[in-house]
């Protein structure tokens, strides 16, 4: 493998590694700061209490999308040293700003909220976990300004043979982010609601499992000639376990119909939001468009399954066996009869207009003069699309389930239940990564991608991933890094996991160890009095 | 035409400083957690001491490195290519240096936290070892082609700047975080930890001090050295301060010796960002290297409205949290026990 390959590689993971946690700080993060202006507003002790659990749970991800995305920001000028140099007089500055304007913000406020539960007044705690949390939304706004830029570069012209950016208007309301962004805050809501239906789920559970909940037949308030009263759950409580009273049933109650109802919402925003990113696709990046359908001719179907070799970039092996007439149309352009072009109309439009060979110039190496193929890897393209829609459509349809099941107050007794719904919180990670995945994919074999020619769009500016790729860099250092973050990130993954899960097991006591340990935290942590200060209240201690 | 260029130098150096400020005593304490704390309650307080502005404070390196790709494009690509191995290193220590903190105390268990202690003292070491290094070698060169491109190989960057660099880095923090827990902390750890400062503090500002003379003689103009003499001046006084007994007025010093310092390096090889040692024509400057006037203009349009803000609110973060901790101020940590019927009917014991 030569460096390019290796290099792609590493970006790749590190990138989907990054945005396994990402997506669960921002969604959380919502959700935390919602839970916690609940219980201000209220007094409700439950909201405090699903504040500092799932506050928890957040902290110990939020650590893992820090440490990560340290990598992230350096990786471009010691990977990608061409293409920093070649979109650096735009592509900096969101980059920039994101430190600026919003890590700084996050940071700072997340510590304040960490260690302030008893240092800030109740109101003032309370807004610093808004700047915290408002941080992370703006970060992916920033973010999304620079990779969209890539998907669709916009606000330039090019001097030198370089993009020089004319107008910063335009690069931070490119249309293509402002749909990506609300897209992927939508595809990150997901990622909570999951979380917490899941997790919920199992505490739920647990609860009927040890007995401690049960349901029983209410009375004979039963009219219209049914036999059976009404069957409700009877919340009990085990005082010997630590945090498990009555007000527990009513956390992992809430938590899960809140994780269900955002569950839901997030796939109807994504479902939205998704829709007018697909019609953006068909202007910006046709063949991406016809990628993600395997649509070797021109058409109007959208394919439900293909089958013969999709990944195999001669169209002519692909069939569509199930195919609804005129929803690619819809998709692309909101009526049911234009033709998306087709794959074998494309090729020859690129090759006409980028050549159909990679320049004979020394930044593309050995690289230089080879044919470029610009249908991207269809196998990708093709089933990421459906990936990210169906593990998002999943669970969503789960969530429905999970609403109606619950409806006594309680989950059915079942164990198999209850696994599904712990392991059903992947399906939003996957359609998040599945998502990227296609996205990037799709845009090979350019990493900045060209527009079409079209009225009032930047013309001739794109950069082929060939010449992206740092030149003064070995295949063996970039092997290496790749080998070496590969094996750490997995390691701390597991780490990351057992923690969530340990923490998880531990229900709210793990978040609150007062419930557990009344007596020697009762000056530590009045659950009554947060904003009361003993004499020895430095800090909220985290460590 | 230089003006913008010759601004965001400023601003680029700035963020370093105030880098190489904030996280330098995050750094000192890390490495403290097994050079300096005695026991696991030590080891907590001087956790905590950091705890509600570490990340704060690393972010500085974010901006400083997203600053320099804003504004200088060549020179973070060039910089950033050239020192592939050394940043990969950086970036492993930083993150098992970010988890260290967080995960350390998440698992109640002596092996657990010995591992992640070393994790927390080893990735900070090195982590301000090769930042320094960088920045040691941005100020004295790099063997760069005309494209800006290292050559010579995957270690051409290793030489005696680059170890001095790293070393004047390490050995700042290492004083700099003794001088922070003087600061934050009270009773056996605040005066050993004084005591510890003046003790060490000629012997870890040395290679720093090496490094201001060596740009110096390589580049310096009178400006550089009648900075360089300020710094010099500061050092001085901070161990004079420090062996007064005076806790703050040493911190301020010490940091006042770190911006000359800083200030008589920059200053010195101005307008260079980057030399080539091959050939000084393919050096990167201020202007050869930096972005268009549009972005430099918005860019310190952003940076005016951003940056005082920050200085605020982190000000405000460091002045809520100004109370000092003590080993006794340590609530006991507990164990996470599962919440369920059957552990304790088996049994299971409450806390380890
Ligand atoms: C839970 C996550 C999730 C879910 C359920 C969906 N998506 Fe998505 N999608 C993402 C998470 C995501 C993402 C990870 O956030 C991406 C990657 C890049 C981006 O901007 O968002 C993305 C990209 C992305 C793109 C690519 C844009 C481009 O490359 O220019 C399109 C066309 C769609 N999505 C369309 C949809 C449609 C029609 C959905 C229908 C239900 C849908 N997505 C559900
Ligand atoms: C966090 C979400 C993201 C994910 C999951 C992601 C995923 C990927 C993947 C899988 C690749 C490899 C593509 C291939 O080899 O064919 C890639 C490439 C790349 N992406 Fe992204 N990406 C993300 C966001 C971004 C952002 C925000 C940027 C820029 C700011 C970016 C810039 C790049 C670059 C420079 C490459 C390397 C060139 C290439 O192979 O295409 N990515 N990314
Ligand atoms: C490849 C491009 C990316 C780069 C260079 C990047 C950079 C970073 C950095 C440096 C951090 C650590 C900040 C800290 O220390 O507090 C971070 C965390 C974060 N990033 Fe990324 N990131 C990328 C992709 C993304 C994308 C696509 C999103 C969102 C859609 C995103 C959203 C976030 C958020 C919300 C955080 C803070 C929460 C957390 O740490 O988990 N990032 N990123």
């Amino acid at each position: 493998m030569d460096a390019l390959e290796i290099a792609r590689w590493q970006f790749g993971i590190t990138t989907v590694y990054h945005f396994m946690m990402v997506p669960l700080t921002i969604g959380l993060g919502l959700v935390v700061a919602i839970l916690q202006t609940v219980w201000h507003r209220t007094g409700k002790v439950e909201f405090l209490r699903m504040t500092k659990f799932w506050g928890k749970l957040f902290l110990i991800n939020f650590i893992m999308g820090v440490a990560t995305g340290i990598v992230q920001e350096f990786q471009f000028g010691m990977a990608w040293s061409e293409y920093s140099r070649f979109v650096g007089d735009v592509f900096g500055a969101p980059l920039a700003m994101e430190a600026l304007l919003a890590f700084f913000v996050e940071s700072t406020f997340l510590g304040l909220w960490i260690f302030g539960w008893k240092q800030l007044r109740p109101g003032l705690h309370l807004t610093a976990l808004w700047c915290a949390v408002i941080g992370s939304v703006v970060s992916a706004y920033f973010i999304i300004v620079a990779n969209s830029w890539m998907q669709h570069p916009v606000g330039v012209t090019v001097v030198d043979g370089r993009p020089v950016m004319t107008d910063a208007w335009a690069v931070f309301t490119n249309n293509t982010a402002l749909v990506a962004f609300p897209h992927t805050v939508m595809g990150a809501l997901g990622v909570a609601g999951a979380f917490l239906l899941g997790i919920a789920w199992y505490h739920l559970w647990q609860r009927r499992h040890d007995g401690i909940d049960t349901v029983a037949v209410v009375d004979g308030t039963a009219k219209r000639g049914k036999a059976r009263g009404k069957e409700r759950v009877v919340v009990g409580e085990a005082p010997g376990v630590p945090g498990r009273d009555r007000t527990d049933h009513a956390v992992w109650l809430k938590s899960l119909r809140i994780g269900a109802v955002v569950a839901m919402i997030s796939f109807a925003g994504t479902a939205i939001t998704g829709d007018l990113q697909g019609k953006l696709m068909f202007e910006q990046q046709p063949m991406k468009m016809a990628a993600a359908e395997a649509a070797c001719h021109d058409g109007t179907g959208f394919s439900i399954l293909s089958v013969g070799n999709v990944g195999s970039r001669n169209c002519d092996d692909v069939v569509a066996v199930m195919e609804v007439p005129g929803l690619l149309s819809f998709l692309a352009k909101g009526d049911f009869t234009t033709e998306v072009k087709g794959v074998n109309t494309l090729i020859p439009e690129y090759e006409q207009a980028y050549g159909t060979n990679l320049p004979d110039n020394p930044l593309y190496g050995d690289r230089a003069g080879r044919d470029v193929q610009y249908v991207p890897v269809m196998e990708v393209t093709y089933w990421g699309f459906r990936a990210m829609i169906g593990f998002g459509g999943l669970a969503a349809a789960a969530a429905a389930v999970a609403l109606w099941l619950t409806r006594k107050g309680t989950v059915p007794q079942s164990r198999w239940l209850m696994r599904l719904a712990v392991v059903g919180i992947l399906a939003p990670f996957g359609a998040n990564a599945a998502g990227w995945i296609f996205t990037e994919m799709g845009r090979q074999p350019f990493v900045v991608a060209p527009n079409p020619a079209m009225a009032g769009s930047v013309d001739q500016v794109f950069m082929f991933t060939a010449a992206a790729v740092s030149p003064g860099v070995s295949a063996g250092e970039i092997l290496t890094s790749l080998i070496v973050l590969t094996l750490i990130y997995a390691a701390l993954m597991v780490v990351e996991v057992r923690l969530l899960w340990t923490y998880t097991r531990g229900g709210v006591a793990s978040a609150m160890p007062e419930l557990a340990h009344g007596a020697d935290h009762e000056k530590h942590d009045d659950e009554s009095h947060p904003g009361g200060k003993a004499a020895d209240d430095v800090l909220a201690f985290a460590y | 035409m230089e003006t913008l260029p010759t601004v965001w130098f400023c601003a680029v150096a700035v963020l370093w400083v105030g880098y190489l400020f904030l996280e330098g005593f995050d750094l000192g304490v890390g490495m403290h957690m097994k050079l300096f704390a005695r026991g696991e309650a030590e080891r907590r307080v001087l956790l905590n001491t950091i705890g509600p502005v570490w990340d704060g404070n690393e972010v500085w390196l974010l901006t400083a490195g997203g600053a320099t790709f804003a504004a200088f494009p060549l020179w973070y690509a060039s910089l950033f290519s050239a020192l592939y191995l050394p940043l990969t290193l950086a970036l492993v220590a930083l993150i098992f240096r970010a988890v260290a903190i967080e995960y350390r105390g998440k698992v109640h268990s002596d092996r657990w936290r010995s591992a992640w202690d070393w994790a927390l003292a080893l990735g900070s070491g090195v982590a301000a070892f090769c930042v320094g290094a960088m920045l040691a070698l941005t100020t004295t060169g790099l063997p760069l082609n005309a494209n800006g491109d290292r050559v010579g190989g995957p270690f051409a960057w290793l030489n005696g700047y680059a170890l001095l660099g790293g070393a004047a880095v390490v050995g700042f923090a290492l004083v700099h975080g003794l001088a922070f827990l003087a600061l934050k902390t009270d009773g056996g750890i605040r005066a050993r930890a004084h005591a510890a400062f003046v003790r060490w503090l000629p012997l870890a500002i040395l290679p720093l001090v090496a490094w201001v003379l060596a740009v110096q003689l390589r580049t310096g103009e009178w400006w550089s050295w009648a900075l360089t003499a300020v710094a010099a001046a500061a050092a001085l006084v901070a161990w004079a301060l420090g062996r007064a007994g005076s806790e703050g007025r040493a911190f301020i010093a010490l940091s006042a010796f770190l911006a000359m310092g800083a200030a008589a390096i920059f200053s010195a090889v101005y307008p260079v960002v980057l030399p080539s040692t091959l050939d000084s024509a393919y050096s990167l400057t201020v202007t050869s290297a930096s972005s268009s006037d549009y972005t430099l203009g918005l860019m310190t349009v952003v940076a005016l409205i951003g940056l005082p803000l920050v200085l605020a609110y982190q000000t405000w973060t460091y002045w809520v949290f100004r109370r000092r901790l003590s080993v006794g101020s340590i609530p006991t940590a507990h164990s996470v026990i599962p919440a369920t019927v059957s552990r304790l009917v088996t049994g299971q014991p409450a806390g380890k």
